[in-house]
């Protein structure tokens, strides 16, 4: 066990609509679909033509500029469409699932593979793609010879699940994936909320580590952060908690593995719960599960109301997230809405609101932006928030320019938009950040790599 | 409040996208966004946005400046009247002191924010609020009875050069509200210092005495006032500087909303104090033997360390920055006034100075943690080669 880490700056947002802890079964969804745009970075050439029928986990589109890494369908079904945007950019593979068919590993033993044979593995079955990177946050380099595998099952966003319930009928596959990816790099950590490790404490050939603090305290960033910071030219790898569950279940059954339990919240959901699911599911049918009127302009957010990504009812669950927040629009107007001390009821973090007085009260949010965008005055209000030993201001003001060589002094190898949401969300200026870090995170994976 | 919405709305439309006074948008914008915060929502990065804005901090810095303000304008009463030797009422000095200054305000806005606009609408982006606080220090760091036309000046000067020839709101490296002192300081030192300018139509009077306290040390003369009277604040000087009690009734309003940076002003207390200390240890002349607590009231260092030097813009941005550009200000501003007898107020040339060093300032601070990451490369490529 490490001892730990312990962060004193960030912030809690208390919202509404926290989902219930039950968690309910949905799976015959009537559409799925795989949404390229959830990997970062990657270009997607396809496999299959439109109107495939494809079994369970067989491949659909590959990585061009690392073609060894394939994504497999989560479903046996037919791709009923491929969904372009502008200059033909793949938006979403739609698949209508039928039958049962899947596409069949030999796994039985995995415990005898060595490190070469285990990396083959995930490839061939499209596992792979379960596996993240850093610096950047894109998908794992098989090549890469990464100092560490990094899960945290804190999710301290608004809103977040609580990993030890929602995997808590997967204990034995948790602990089959980690013994296995403890076989691709030298040390795993596993973090957890420091007050509660639920059954993470226990899990061997990981070293445990308490966290403590408030968001974004359980960002994998804070914690490499802390634990092994990034040097130029080293990688670590990440994996999210259920999908080492994934992998576990992979390696028991032979099949491809696209559990995802997903939690449904947010002030606009009348029954906001857990629902276990498919990746890619369709979110009407989730939403319809936790009640929530879609007549209403609500907007729905693959993730947290932070650093989620914005889709629509008949929009398609994230390859990877297992939060779908759903909150009212804010298009209305406040009249004389900058005077301070009014408004109290917008939760802020600044004192020029008396939000603060009310304590732990948990606060109704809508996506109106409360103001313009300015020029950057405020100065210190994004550090607050900010729990790594990097200058978040200067170090945006650095990727606004392109100036690479300062944004790799600054500590850019050390951070992914998600890391910025509060900051998006506190500054006074209202700077897109986690955009900025984004279009920063491109062009640096175009002229370093 | 939809009717005035509906009607706001209807103004609005020729001024929309591809209509006819499209380019004049910002300027509408900038009146129809003070009646409403618009209805814009988010449309990428964080879904949900604190309720702070900069309209909001900016209304929250002139909120502090009030009672100051109010203080100040009581004070030029209160002064003239004394000098005069009739007998007033607390509201005829009041009267008094707003018949002299609501005109500097309005002239500084009207002439500050006419050129805010005007750039908005040729660079095309919206208004930007500093100005809302800048158009009213301005007038609060002048003599009462400074002509009208040169506060149009000082303020065309400092918003032109100081903020707009470097990019506008968020750019300037001077404290814009200062440059238009030291621009009126430097072109018009008649109106700006001497033993007539503090008080309101002195030179109707004989017999005054209306120099400010600092003017008096530099001069070589005896200060006739207690260090609680220069707390209290009924003493000659610029309109709103001469109250320390109102200003700090300021600074606790900017330290509680976390708008202005308690940093910098106990930096700027500290380094004060310091200095001021060690010259009373030396004590080689007036200036020098002048207590230390004394030098914390006087002249215009707490307005000028609570409201100036606290700019987050021209001053420094880190947060150990801040304690050394504090720190700085404190001890220049104290060896200004005791060095420096043309100089009896060393704050405002203190601020400008400090401004002028605070990106050094906070490149040092950078580069120091630029230089540990670094180190950090270093070390381990030490290790896996």
């Amino acid at each position: 066990m490490s001892k730990g880490i312990r962060t004193r700056k960030g912030a809690t947002i208390s919202l509404n609509g926290e989902a219930e802890k039950i968690i309910k079964e949905y799976t015959s969804s009537s559409s799925v679909a795989i949404q390229p745009d959830d990997f970062f970075a990657m270009t997607p050439k396809l496999l299959v033509k439109e109107g495939t029928v494809v079994e369970k986990g067989a491949p659909i589109f590959f990585d061009k500029n690392k073609p060894e890494i394939q994504f497999v369908s989560p479903v046996a079904g037919k791709l009923t469409q491929v969904l372009r945007g502008a200059k033909r950019k793949i938006l979403a593979l739609v698949l209508t699932p039928e039958g049962d068919k899947a596409v069949k590993h030999k796994t039985a033993q995995w415990e005898k593979l060595n490190r070469e044979e285990a990396i083959r593995l995930l490839l061939d079955s499209g596992n792979w793609p379960f596996l993240g990177q850093r610096p950047y946050g894109v998908v794992a380099n098989p090549k890469a010879d990464p100092k560490a595998l990094f899960i945290s099952t804190f999710a301290s966003a608004p809103l977040e699940v609580d990993f030890d319930f929602l995997l808590k009928n997967n204990k034995e596959e948790f602990q089959r994936g980690i013994n296995f990816l403890s076989k691709l790099v030298p040390e795993i950590f596993l973090s957890a909320e420091a007050s509660f490790g639920g059954f993470f404490e226990n899990i061997e050939n990981a070293t445990y580590v308490p966290v403590k603090g408030q968001h974004p305290a359980g960002n994998l960033s804070v914690q490499i952060h802390q634990l092994a910071p990034l040097n130029m030219g080293e990688t670590v790898w990440t994996i999210r908690p259920e999908d080492v569950v994934n992998i576990g279940v992979f390696l028991e059954t032979g099949e491809f593995s696209a559990q995802r339990t997903v939690a449904v919240a947010g002030s606009a959901v009348g029954a906001p719960q857990y629902i276990k699911t498919t990746i890619g599911t369709q979110l009407s049918e989730l939403l319809d599960q936790a009640e929530v009127d879609q007549n209403l302009a609500n907007r729905y957010i693959n993730g947290d109301v932070l650093s989620g990504t914005a889709t629509t009812e008949n929009g398609y669950l994230g390859y990877f997230n297992n939060l779908v927040t759903v909150i009212p629009e804010g298009n209305e107007y406040r009249i004389f809405g900058w005077l301070p001390f009014l408004d109290n009821h917008i939760p802020s973090l600044s004192k020029t609101s008396l939000a603060w007085l009310f304590g732990k009260k948990k606060f109704d949010v809508n996506t109106n932006l409360n103001g313009e965008e300015r020029a950057l005055v405020v100065t210190g209000e994004m550090e607050r928030v900010f729990p790594m030993d990097i200058f978040p201001m200067q170090l945006i003001k650095a990727c606004m320019t392109g100036d690479i060589e300062k944004m790799e002094a600054l500590g850019i190898y050390e951070v992914v938009p998600e890391d910025f949401g509060l900051v998006d969300y506190a500054n006074t200026s209202k700077i897109e950040a986690q955009e900025i870090i984004k279009d920063a995170l491109t062009l640096m994976i175009k002229e370093v790599g | 409040m939809n009717f005035l919405r509906n009607q706001l709305d209807n103004l609005k439309r020729p001024f929309a996208k591809g209509e006819k006074w499209e380019r004049f948008a910002p300027a509408v914008n900038a009146f129809d966004t003070f009646l409403f915060v618009p209805n814009h929502t988010t449309t990428k990065g964080a879904h949900i946005r604190d309720a702070v804005d900069l309209k909001r901090t900016m209304v929250t810095v002139i909120l502090a400046l009030m009672p100051a303000l109010f203080y100040g304008i009581y004070n030029t009463g209160y002064q003239h009247f004394i000098q005069l030797g009739t007998p007033f009422t607390f509201m005829e000095a009041f009267v008094h002191g707003a018949f002299k200054i609501v005109p500097m305000i309005i002239v500084s806005y009207v002439v500050g924010l006419t050129i805010e606009f005007a750039f908005a609408v040729y660079r095309g982006h919206e208004v930007n609020e500093g100005y809302l606080v800048t158009g009213m220090l301005i007038p609060m760091i002048m003599p009462v009875d400074i002509p009208l036309w040169m506060v149009a000046i000082s303020v065309a000067f400092a918003v032109l050069i100081a903020k707009e020839a470097f990019g506008g709101t968020g750019m300037n490296i001077l404290n814009p509200a200062l440059t238009a002192r030291a621009f009126a300081f430097f072109a018009y030192p008649t109106y700006m210092s001497g033993n007539k300018v503090w008080v309101s139509e002195a030179g109707n009077v004989d017999a005054i005495s209306g120099e400010t306290i600092l003017g008096t040390l530099a001069a070589g003369q005896q200060v006739n006032y207690s260090l609680f009277e220069m707390f209290q604040g009924a003493i000659p000087g610029s309109i709103a500087e001469t109250s320390t009690l109102w200003i700090l009734v300021g600074a606790l309003i900017l330290i509680a909303t976390g708008v202005g940076s308690w940093r910098i002003m106990a930096g700027g207390v500290l380094g004060a104090a310091v200095m001021g200390f060690l010259f009373n240890l030396w004590g080689a002349n007036a200036l020098m033997s002048f207590n230390w607590m004394n030098h914390l009231v006087a002249g215009g260092f707490a307005f000028g360390i609570v409201f100036m030097a606290t700019d987050p813009v021209s001053a420094a941005q880190t947060t150990k920055g801040k304690w050394i550009y504090g720190i700085l200000v404190g001890i220049f501003c104290i060896m200004i006034r005791v060095f420096n007898p043309a100089y009896p107020e060393g704050v405002m040339l203190a601020i400008l100075l400090m401004n002028v060093f605070a990106p050094t300032i906070d490149h040092y601070v950078i580069q120091s943690n630029v230089n540990k990451r670094k180190k950090r490369w270093a070390t381990s490529q030490l290790k896996t080669a």
